[in-house]
């Protein structure tokens, strides 16, 4: 439906009302962060997910931890898109909005389309509801809505009716059963099974089994209500999805994909691996997700502040512990002293920058790509660093890998650029079997002979990482100026200008390590869409599209941002135009048009939000057409 | 005078000689700077400490202080300003067998690096930090330091300094370090004596070595050195024995309400008036009480103002560890894939 594969609609009859079959839904939760709408968009998708289908999800929650009831900036939403094929976002437009006030409703009707159904709990729409989310006047019934399949479900007192036998729980906590009505309803309308949610509470409320009965209770409700009121009359069936490589699967947002990765590259290289780091949204879920693994010799450090965190991180990668840190943007701005340092010891350690909307404080909950040249050139001097961006959530676990393999190989901090969009969405994760990773190979120098703490292997140049400890390698190292192989403090002319060559080049050299570029469609042609981070999954909807409409567009979607894969001139230099679409103003467009003799055709958009499939395809229509923008 | 009690981890023949630890580079601090004499007594200390070579680490910031590794033919790292509490953190929890020092000073710790080191102080780190406290910066040739007095005129303060100083000593205890001593670079019997102190206790060790800066700020220590007034101007601490002090030994200190005082003895007043000094005290105030001693009108506490045992970040980090392998088995990652609600797909 809004996803861009066009949807097979046909009839079905079944008893209990007339089914509908559609490949892809989009469906929208939205409530006071208070009402447990994430909960409920997690609990839907990992029924779909259990069901059969594809999922991605995207929630989207305040940067307020409670800001006042039922307004606007108070509000959290939960969107799921579940399919019988393979999903690449979390979807456009919502075809379903379950809006449990007022403000969620004023909140997210531009977003619907016309046709979309509307799920209001019309017992939340009070006058000073309705005075909160800046309505004059109801607008249930009104033209504002026309056009929409608005359905005024008494959430609440249906709700309050399920529990009236219900004992030992306050009128208070019985409302905020409210959502399992509202998922059980979904769960009506979907042909979704109770089973998966049910367990969910008996084990999530396993010492109050008061509370996971009355949810249950609701649950049930809210599906018999659709059943039983025959108020809906569209029910839609998603079957399963048919062509899946077959395995195990779970769900997996990016930051949680960085956990599993990081304590993999870890475990793979038999290292304890240290993890220093100071909270901060949206990268904290890292922190909290390794801090829970100390049996894999997983150890944490939550520094008092960012320089803190950046700098433990250097002393156990000195001390030869598999190092990483995490932040976003502002964190990142303070944590660049310390990444100069590091790349000056030619120490290895990983550095996740979690994008999110800037500068300054900006926008914490909301995703973006503006720290790009941050990342590159935000430091003083000199200062080259490997950069890798995963192009999606899942792929965050390869990714992390990757990183501390560059960083191993080539003595060298790496970044690693995930944003505010990977890492809170979810899709499915085919768990591999962990002895299929390849192991990572670490040498630590323990021969004295010859040793010099600057000396370098010939193909990485890589210096030796010899670790405090090893008897007669007593070396200092530190950040002044230096003489190359001895690694002795200089202030000549020659050693500096020498050492700010070799640390280039070492750089540069990573690009013999990296697997070809990847592309999708024509191998030459009219248009390469040239994208990177989490566009991914819209670049790629979005071409697959145009190429379906008979449109010769080609991806290639950039996992190295530096040194950039030595094959990119080569495809560049294939497709009479080249588009590249960024939530930013054009950073990795100045880079490409800094580097390569095209000029670029950005596409930007710095809302906090990612690119919708049709942004991306509108432009790229555009850009084909016979009045379109020529390079 | 100080007992040192040597319960490190031994690891090598004790062999080990001063020159062992003398780096081939040449010693850049200007000619009569403090720093050679606390480099020499700590090149002389480490090898009686019973922890090989190989195991000891110094980290620095920057500041004439902070260039010490570069001396000690020992690991080391030459970090960045105010850093080396953060970066000496990360290395013993990664390396928790390395005995990691740090060399800081009065601008470096307690001035842009004042947040790192109260928080490694509080955390009780296992690592040892000497503050050389001169009240100037040196390297950047001269400006007013976070220990300057007040009326201390600088190239940064032409008028005399307005800002109020830090206590190092009363920083430390307010961060509740485990272990807090102050000595002296020119004293160099009760120097290494502390050194070796705070190389033997668990947790961090924080040591203030008043230290001369020859260019800048030559005068600084005068009533400490001087040997006409230092005995008045300085109390000794010695565990278990009275506060006495004087050249002469003919003063002490003593209680009057919750005030310290000076007393000359005699007269009535004896030894047994006086406040006895127990280092091992677990609440603070009497430690803060001795730091907060400052001439001209008590003299200065030298010693080790609080020396108590509390378990160290790194012993809590490896016990935790050690917990969670024992809870849940080493870590196996295919389980922890599966960690998840999880379906399957048949082919």
């Amino acid at each position: 439906m809004t996803d861009a594969t066009p949807s097979d609609s046909k009839q079905a009859s079944e008893h209990g009302g007339n089914i509908r079959e559609q490949s892809s839904v989009v469906i929208r939760f939205s409530g006071d962060s208070g009402d447990g709408m994430q909960l409920t968009g997690d609990q839907f998708t990992n029924t779909s997910a259990v069901f059969g289908n594809d999922v991605s999800t995207f929630p989207d929650f305040p940067a307020e931890i409670r800001a006042p009831a039922g307004t606007i900036p108070g509000l959290s939403g939960f969107q799921v898109n579940f399919s019988s094929n393979e999903l690449y976002t979390s979807g456009d437009t919502p075809d379903v909005l379950v809006a449990m006030n007022p403000a969620a409703l004023k909140a997210n009707l531009e977003d619907l389309e016309r046709g979309a159904v509307i799920i209001v709990n019309v017992d939340a729409f009070t006058k000073n509801n309705l005075r909160k989310a800046g309505y004059t006047e109801t607008p249930l019934g009104k033209d504002g809505l026309r056009g929409f399949e608005v359905h005024e479900v008494p959430l609440t007192s249906m709700t309050r009716a399920a529990l009236e036998d219900a004992e030992g729980l306050t009128t208070a906590q019985k409302d905020l059963c409210k959502n399992a009505f509202a998922l059980g309803l979904a769960f009506w309308m979907f042909e979704r099974p109770l089973e998966t949610t049910i367990k969910f509470y008996e084990e999530k409320f396993a010492k109050r089994p008061q509370v996971a009965s009355a949810n249950t209770k609701v649950l049930k409700a809210g599906y018999y209500y659709g059943e039983n009121t025959e108020a809906l009359q569209s029910r839609v069936r998603v079957p399963s999805r048919l062509a899946v490589t077959p395995g195990i699967y779970r769900r997996l947002t990016g930051n949680e994909a960085l956990v599993l990765g990081l304590v993999t590259a870890a475990q793979k290289a038999k290292r304890p691996l240290f993890y220093g780091s100071y909270p901060i949204t949206p990268a904290s879920p890292i922190l909290e997700g390794l801090s829970a693994l100390k049996h894999f010799d997983v150890r944490t450090f939550q520094a008092e502040d960012e320089i803190s965190a950046i700098g433990s991180v250097i002393g156990a990668s000195f001390g030869g512990a598999f190092s990483a840190t995490a932040s976003s943007g502002p964190g990142i701005a303070l944590k660049s002293e310390g990444i100069n340092l590091a790349i000056v010891l030619e120490l290895p350690m990983v550095i996740i920058n979690v994008q999110r909307g800037g500068p300054s404080t900006g926008l914490p909950t909301k995703t973006e790509q503006a720290d790009l040249l941050e990342v590159l050139f935000g430091r003083n001097g000199e200062s080259p660093v490997p950069v890798v961006a995963p192009a999606t959530s899942a792929e965050c676990f390869d990714m992390a890998i990757e990183a501390f393999r560059i960083a191993v190989r080539h003595m060298t901090p790496v970044y690693l650029l995930s944003d505010g969009y990977l890492a809170n969405n979810s899709e499915p994760w085919r768990i591999p079997d962990p002895d299929d990773i390849d192991p990572i190979e670490v040498t630590n120098r323990v021969d004295p002979e010859g040793y010099q703490p600057y000396m370098r292997d010939p193909h990485t140049l890589a210096r030796p990482w010899v670790i405090p400890g090893t008897p007669g390698m007593e070396h200092r190292i530190g950040g002044l100026g230096k003489r190359d192989h001895s690694g002795e403090v200089s202030y000549s002319p020659k050693d500096h200008e020498e050492m700010v060559l070799r640390r280039a080049e070492k750089v540069a050299r990573v690009a013999d390590f990296m697997p070809p570029t990847t592309l999708t469609g024509p191998a030459q042609g009219e248009l390469l869409v040239l994208g990177w981070g989490g566009t991914y999954g819209a670049i790629a909807a979005a071409s697959d599209e145009a190429r379906k409409e008979g449109l010769s567009v080609a991806t290639a979607h950039l996992r190295y941002l530096n040194p950039f894969p030595k094959d990119l001139g080569n495809i560049l230099g294939r497709y009479r135009q080249v588009l590249v679409p960024e939530l930013n103003l054009g950073q990795l467009s100045m880079l490409i048009q800094a580097r390569y003799p095209v000029r670029v055709i950005p596409l930007n958009k710095v809302q906090g939000q990612p690119f919708t499939i049709r942004e991306v395809l509108e432009k790229i229509r555009t850009v084909l057409s016979p009045q379109g923008t020529t390079a | 005078m100080i007992e040192a009690v040597v319960d490190a981890p031994v690891t090598v023949d004790n062999k080990l000689t001063r020159k062992d630890f003398v780096s081939d580079q040449e010693v850049r601090w200007c000619p009569g700077c403090g720093d050679y004499a606390i480099l020499a007594q700590m090149q002389k200390v480490l090898p009686e400490i019973g922890v090989a070579r190989e195991q000891i680490v110094f980290v620095s910031g920057i500041g004439c202080s902070s260039r010490f590794p570069y001396y000690m033919n020992t690991y080391g790292l030459h970090s960045i300003h105010g850093r080396a509490p953060t970066l000496a953190s990360g290395l013993k929890a990664a390396n928790p067998d390395l005995s990691v020092w740090v060399v800081t000073g009065d601008g470096d710790g307690l001035s842009i690096g004042g947040n790192h080191l109260i928080h490694c102080l509080r955390r009780n780190m296992d690592v040892k930090i000497i503050l050389f406290n001169n009240r100037i910066y040196g390297l950047t040739k001269g400006q007013y330091s976070p220990t300057s007095l007040p009326g201390h005129r600088t190239k940064s303060s032409p008028l005399g300094s307005i800002d109020y100083p830090l206590n190092a000593l009363s920083v430390a205890i307010g961060a509740e370090a485990t272990f807090v001593a102050r000595t002296q670079d020119t004293n160099t019997k009760h120097l290494s004596e502390v050194l070796r102190r705070a190389a033997a206790h668990r947790g961090t060790a924080f040591v203030e070595v008043y230290q001369n800066c020859v260019v800048y700020n030559p005068t600084a220590w005068d009533h400490t050195t001087d040997p006409e007034v230092r005995d008045d101007n300085i109390v000794f601490l010695e565990e278990g024995e009275p506060l006495v002090f004087g050249k002469d030994a003919d003063k002490g200190i003593r209680m009057n309400g919750q005030e310290p005082e000076v007393v000359e003895l005699g007269n009535g007043v004896s030894r047994d008036d006086l406040i006895v000094h127990r280092e091992g005290m677990k609440n603070t105030a009497y430690a803060y009480m001795l730091s907060r001693m400052e001439d001209p009108e008590m003299p200065l506490p030298f010693g080790i103002l609080r020396c108590v045992d509390r378990p160290s970040y790194n012993q809590l980090l490896t016990s935790q560890i050690e917990a969670a392998v024992e809870e849940s088995g080493s870590g196996d990652l295919a389980a922890l894939y599966s960690s998840a609600d999880t379906w399957s797909v048949e082919s």
